[in-house]
């Protein structure tokens, strides 16, 4: 479980979080939606310490990360998987390397052990046979499994994704969807994708937060968030004339 | 940040499998431009030394002489080094710049590395190796140069050439001209490392970064080389 608590970032003059508090359950997939622009992704880089907090704390199971210092930070670092928006695969490493990387560096194993490991990881992606390929001989789908391949790579406590659908058709989004929620129930993780993506809402979003304006406007279920009277909600779920639509039939249904 | 990058490496085996890698980079394929640039220019201050010494009388083997000390003192570690800098440089800024606004050195910093000492101690370390040997291959290419120059000109024979660069030998110049390599390997792979790691925004802003690192090490490196010839010589 991971526990924020008043969060504030501001960047010069502009305070992007305002006094953000919540929980991350264990085993659940967590979602952090929003549109655009509304602090996001810079919640998430303040949980994982790529920003550091103006003020607040960041909870990993009762340890406080955001008082660490960089070694302390180091090995709960260790326990987080990271898929980043553009996969963030190491150009100059294939992709056995690049899923093996955090193996070679933090663990004791053999490349024997590794390379089965990296392949068990990468049968888990679908990707069996791919090892000896460089990233740019991947299409996006690919990287991004081989991304999360490399972050299930040390069997984490934590996985953050970053925008894991942007960029995706809508069949390898729903793939990638269903390998998190898969993985996060295999694991046990504490899961954490930032999305604006609805679909993956619908799909996998067992505990939602909506950021809106730097604060944390509402929190809940997938099931709620359809029905939610909340205006600023609504105006993200149904913001296209088709989802207004299916809004206007659950209405009329209800009445 | 020098006590991020110097920090004890969390495997000894990947540092050094790391500058194994990074000797190839930066040294190894460096080989063949330091060659070809010490060749022309070694002949071209022999050939320039020829045309200004006319008078009777200086000695025909200051040719030899003056090659010699141009090339030891200065040429070979400081204006290789601002070639490299040129080279090496915006290799360096625009591989770890890249990898910066790809999110590369982030997904680093996530796993719990030291970005900045996975990424830029092995070049470091590999540049301070490798500059010293590449820059006494150029002492000996210049020298073939002007010798080859001044043969294909038939200005002056090889016994009187090499009485030149024998002439007045300092051991010394060669360990200046190492010690100045060594110094400038440092300079530049951190000047272009800096301008790299910090980058933010997008490709074009790599490749400003890159420009300006290879602009910043040029200066430094002149700075460096007079701080360090008062030092060395005086």
């Amino acid at each position: 479980m991971i526990e924020v608590h008043n969060i504030n970032k501001s960047f010069g003059d502009l305070q992007v979080l305002h006094d953000i508090s919540t929980t991350f359950e264990k085993g659940k997939v967590n979602l952090i939606i929003g549109q655009s622009g509304q602090g996001k992704s810079v919640l998430a880089k303040c949980m994982v310490g790529l920003h550091e907090v103006d003020s607040g704390n960041v909870i990993y199971e009762g340890r406080d990360f955001t008082a660490m210092n960089r070694n302390q930070r180091s090995q709960i670092r260790q326990q987080i998987g990271m898929l980043f928006q553009g996969a963030a695969l190491f150009d100059s490493l294939n992709v056995e390397e690049n899923v093996g990387f955090p193996l070679s560096m933090f663990s004791n194993k053999s490349s024997l052990e590794i390379k089965k490991r990296v392949d068990f990881c990468l049968e888990r992606v679908n990707l069996s046979g791919k090892n000896s390929l460089l990233p740019s001989e991947c299409s996006g789908g690919m990287q991004k499994r081989i991304g999360i391949a490399r972050a299930i790579s040390m069997n984490p406590k934590y996985l953050f994704c970053d925008e894991p659908n942007s960029g995706l058709d809508p069949k390898t989004a729903i793939l990638i969807d269903g390998l998190i929620q898969d993985i996060t129930k295999e694991y046990d993780m504490t899961t954490v994708v930032i999305t604006h993506d609805m679909n993956s809402v619908i799909e996998i979003g067992e505990n939602v937060i909506f950021i809106y304006d730097g604060k944390k406007w509402w929190q809940g279920d997938k099931k709620s968030i359809i029905t939610t009277d909340n205006p600023e909600i609504s105006n993200f779920v149904y913001a296209s004339e088709f989802m207004k639509e299916i809004r206007q039939n659950i209405q009329n249904t209800r009445s | 940040m020098l006590k991020i990058l110097f920090a004890i490496p969390a495997k000894w085996r990947i540092l050094w499998r790391r500058i194994v890698s990074e000797l190839e980079i930066i040294g190894i394929s460096s080989l063949f431009i330091v060659g070809l640039m010490s060749l022309f220019m070694g002949g071209v201050i022999a050939l320039n030394t020829a045309y200004q010494l006319t008078t009777p009388l200086l000695p025909d083997y200051t040719v030899g002489y003056i090659t010699q000390q141009s090339t030891f003192l200065e040429f070979s570690p400081t204006v290789m080094s601002l070639i490299l800098a040129g080279k090496v440089g915006s290799n360096i800024a625009s591989e770890i710049g890249t990898m910066r606004v790809t999110e590369q050195i982030d997904a680093l910093e996530i796993m719990g590395v030291n970005s900045l000492n996975y990424l830029v101690l092995p070049k470091i370390i590999a540049a301070m190796l490798f500059f010293p040997i590449l820059i006494i291959c150029s002492m000996v290419l210049s020298l073939i140069g002007g010798w080859l120059a001044l043969q294909v000109s038939g200005l002056i024979n090889t016994e009187v050439y090499v009485l030149g660069i024998r002439s007045f030998f300092d051991p010394f110049h060669i360990a200046y001209a190492l010690i100045k390599s060594v110094c400038f390997a440092f300079l530049i792979v951190s000047v272009s490392s800096y301008y790299g790691y910090y980058v933010r925004g997008g490709s074009l802003d790599v490749g400003k970064a890159s420009t300006q690192a290879i602009v910043t090490s040029s200066v430094v490196i002149l700075m460096a080389n007079f701080i360090l010839t008062k030092l060395l010589l005086f």
